[in-house]
């Protein structure tokens, strides 16, 4: 991430330079800084009720149904978590989340994830193999049905907006394949 | 397509009140429960702030420098090469960086070649098939505090262009583009 900051920070002063755009960038790092609050003054919203009913799935013991119906699953992906631990549910959760194009629950439900496979580890500061399987997934996002896209497709008047729906399925499916693929190489090779 | 838009729609209210009812059954003090869950989220939101902040500065910068229109040009003629829309290169750029924005973009390619351009198709799939990397990586690295994340970044970046190349294939190949 550094290595990505520095170069995106960088060539931006660069280029509002050569381009005679600098009054823009001061304008754009202040316009940048606002939406970071209103993005967080948002998640701060979903994340709490997220986290609310989460917590209320943990107390109850529905946690433990919810792990044991998907554990088999989600274990096959991740191999070193413990059954039963927490991390199984919150990453199942999520996973459904993102298929039924949630993306305001599959968010909340990540950062639970992550918190859950943070405490295999406690106070380390490296990433885990999980945690890489788990956000390489993420980024691929596996959904099922892209509403946004094809409302914004119909609302342009087209003959059959949800043709996409089988090429964007097969698409999303071949691409996280393929992106998990890569990690995988990439542990081989990195070890 | 309705039933489906239905059935989305019922999951979260359903699911809710489902965990909400079980909580009942097994006398957890549902309210009580909720809260105290709750009440964590403040901190989560806290610690990712600034990796947010980083990620959101650093974004804007770069789309308004003009750095993006630059990487936008250069791609376009290697894209025309392989006879795909020039078009597909922005939203293949900005997809990653920021949702609002590619959203904002793809609706004005659905605008201005029409929602069944051979643009908007690839652009519609790109849409429905990749994330805004950049965001969850801040959002998830952020949340549990890692600072060293291996190869897990140029993992991601190569996934979205291989990505990217699959939505382009796809799109010919279902629809039947030359």
């Amino acid at each position: 991430m550094n290595t990505i900051w520095v170069l995106l920070i960088a060539t931006s002063v660069l280029f509002s330079l050569l381009n005679g755009r600098l009054d823009e960038f001061t304008k754009a790092i202040f316009e940048g800084a606002k939406s970071a609050v209103e993005v967080s003054l948002f998640l701060l919203g979903i994340v709490s009720l997220w986290l609310g009913i989460t917590k209320v799935i943990e107390n109850s013991g529905l946690i433990h149904r919810l792990s044991g119906f998907f554990q088999y699953f989600v274990r096959r992906l991740f191999h070193n978590i413990p059954p039963d631990h927490p991390a199984i549910t919150s990453i199942t959760l999520n996973f459904l989340a993102n298929l039924f194009g949630l993306g305001n629950a599959a968010t909340p439900l990540g950062i639970k994830a992550m918190q859950d496979l943070k405490t295999l580890h406690p106070g380390e500061e490296t990433i885990t193999f999980e945690m890489m399987v788990f956000i390489v997934v993420n980024t691929a996002s596996i959904q099922l049905i892209p509403f946004t896209v094809i409302g914004i497709l119909a609302d342009y008047g087209s003959n059959n907006p949800s043709a996409i729906v089988l090429p964007t399925f097969v698409a999303t499916f071949l691409s996280a394949l393929f992106a998990l693929g890569i990690l995988f190489a990439a542990r081989r090779i990195f070890k | 397509m309705k039933t489906v838009s239905f059935i989305s729609q019922l999951i979260i209210p359903v699911f809710i009140l489902f965990t909400i009812l079980y909580g009942c059954a097994k006398r957890v003090r549902v309210y009580d429960c909720f809260v105290s869950g709750a009440k964590s989220g403040v901190g989560v939101v806290i610690k990712v702030f600034p990796y947010l902040l980083a990620i959101f500065v650093a974004v804007k910068a770069f789309q308004t420098s003009g750095a993006l229109e630059f990487a936008q040009e250069w791609l376009g003629g290697l894209l025309e090469f392989f006879h795909v829309p020039i078009d597909v290169v922005s939203i293949a750029l900005i997809k990653p960086l920021s949702g609002s924005a590619s959203l904002g973009v793809f609706t004005n390619i659905a605008k201005t070649n029409g929602p069944d351009s051979q643009a908007s198709l690839i652009s519609a799939v790109i849409m429905g098939s990749a994330e805004t990397t950049f965001y969850v990586l801040a959002v998830y690295l952020g949340s549990v505090g890692i600072k060293r994340t291996r190869y897990l970044v140029p993992v991601c970046v190569l996934a979205d262009l291989v990505g990217i190349i699959i939505a382009i294939s796809i799109v010919k190949f279902f629809f039947h583009f030359s």
